[in-house]
């Protein structure tokens, strides 16, 4: 255990950079981030970032593949889907795995899950799953838990390590309370206390859960209501990244040395915030579709805390 | 169709007994789940009255009443109806996206 003190960094510096973070996710199709020591340095639009030579572990993040979506935003979201896992076929240094940020099924239904565990398996790379509200909605809610809680605590949280970084998938999902966000719940805060009790502060920690642990737009319900407690757990770690999906976007926000990062979808975007009446699916132009899916890639250079998210659109 | 029409039937018989002959279904009553909202999403209705809900979302949608009622999952255009026999504040959420809300007095 160290005693190290982490400062924050300078507020108002944070917060416009937060700004012009949220505009350039917005507004481009992919920005590779570097982020060292907590400040992120944008390296370039993906194209020309993805040109670079990789080192240390990479890892992919896919999410929200809701396979069995058949509705005019993409009526064919198991064609997306492995378009992506064809596109993380064709990365050139192969990653080390895949976390799968939840709602890999629309629907929770036996054959969507097996389609879905078809087209991912091409991958051929181990994935950790973390489920999504769409993934437990089965009659007897199991089908989830049978095919990928196999290890997992409570609603299936779980911990590893995997190149030197301490990774833990969590579950908002469960056992929502109404006028409420996502929702952690005690017995998974407790045993994440545990989990990082004793673990040296130096070690980097990536916590990835389906809903945004962090506020995005309550009127929306994307947040997760004791989301605070867990990242109380985790202040005094030097490199804290937090991987989300739900929201069908690229979304970035930076917090000391935490990292918030979202994913795009496989299989359909989600309006921005307050810019549509509700968050469902968004319709776009066919030829555009594609910009607005895709997959991240995730890079840790062992020693430095350099920590760079590359989002790849399915095109664009 | 049948199925639709038994239950029916089978609300009107129970009416029958309980009320007035005339007061079984000119009440009942239609909610709709559009982007993410209950509409209306505050209704005042009769004891004996059944309420259906209808997601009209390409978003699966639930009604969870805690302890009183919690319908399937709705995909698009599934329904859910529930006959309020008790009077009482109902206050209900969709169990998948919380932040939607609903209450129904029953008077």
């Amino acid at each position: 255990m160290s005693g190290h003190d982490h400062d924050h960094h300078n507020e108002d510096n944070g917060v416009s950079r937060r700004k012009v973070l949220e505009c350039m996710t917005w507004a481009s199709t992919g920005v590779l981030w570097t982020i060292s020591g907590g400040v992120p340095r944008s390296l370039g639009i993906v194209g020309s970032a993805a040109a670079a030579e990789p080192a240390g572990m990479t890892f992919l993040q896919i999410s929200d593949s809701h396979v069995g979506f058949d509705k005019p935003a993409n009526p064919n979201a198991i064609g997306t889907l492995e378009e992506a896992i064809n596109q993380v076929r064709g990365i050139p240094a192969k990653p080390s795995f895949m976390i799968h940020t939840g709602d890999i099924t629309h629907l929770s239904k036996a054959k969507e899950f097996d389609d879905a565990d078809r087209i991912i398996s091409q991958a051929k790379l181990d994935v950790h799953y973390v489920p999504g509200e769409h993934d437990i909605i089965d009659e007897e809610v199991k089908l989830y838990k049978e095919r990928y809680g196999k290890g997992t605590k409570g609603a299936g949280w779980y911990s590893f390590d995997a190149g030197g970084v301490h990774f833990i998938g969590l579950v908002n999902v469960v056992d929502l309370k109404g006028g409420g966000l996502g929702n952690l719940g005690n017995d998974q805060l407790e045993w994440l206390e545990n989990d990082l009790k004793g673990r040296s502060k130096s070690t980097p920690i990536v916590l990835f859960a389906h809903i945004p642990l962090w506020t995005v737009y309550p009127q929306w319900g994307w947040g997760t209501e004791d989301g605070g407690r867990a990242l109380e757990y985790v202040k005094g770690f030097g490199s804290v990244t937090v991987l989300n999906g739900h929201i069908h976007q690229v979304m970035q926000k930076v917090e000391g040395n935490v990292t918030f990062h979202t994913a795009r979808s496989t299989a359909f975007p989600q309006p921005a915030p307050g810019s549509a009446p509700s968050p469902g699916p968004m319709k776009v132009e066919d030829a555009k579709l594609r910009s607005m899916l895709g997959v991240a890639s995730i890079n840790f250079k062992q020693g430095t805390e350099r920590l760079a998210i590359i989002d790849t659109p399915l095109q664009g | 169709m049948s199925t639709i029409s038994r239950r029916d039937f089978g609300i009107a018989a129970v009416a029958t007994m309980l009320l007035p002959v005339s007061a079984a279904r000119a009440d009942d009553t239609a909610i709709h789940i559009d982007n993410f909202v209950f509409e209306p999403a505050k209704l005042d209705i009769k004891t004996g009255t059944t309420v259906t809900w209808t997601n009209r979302d390409d978003i699966p949608h639930t009604v969870v009443c805690a302890g009183k009622f919690r319908s399937k999952t709705m995909d698009t255009d599934d329904s859910f109806s529930f006959t309020f026999t008790a009077p009482g504040e109902y206050k209900y959420f969709c169990s998948l996206h919380p932040h939607m809300t609903g209450s129904i007095k029953v008077g």
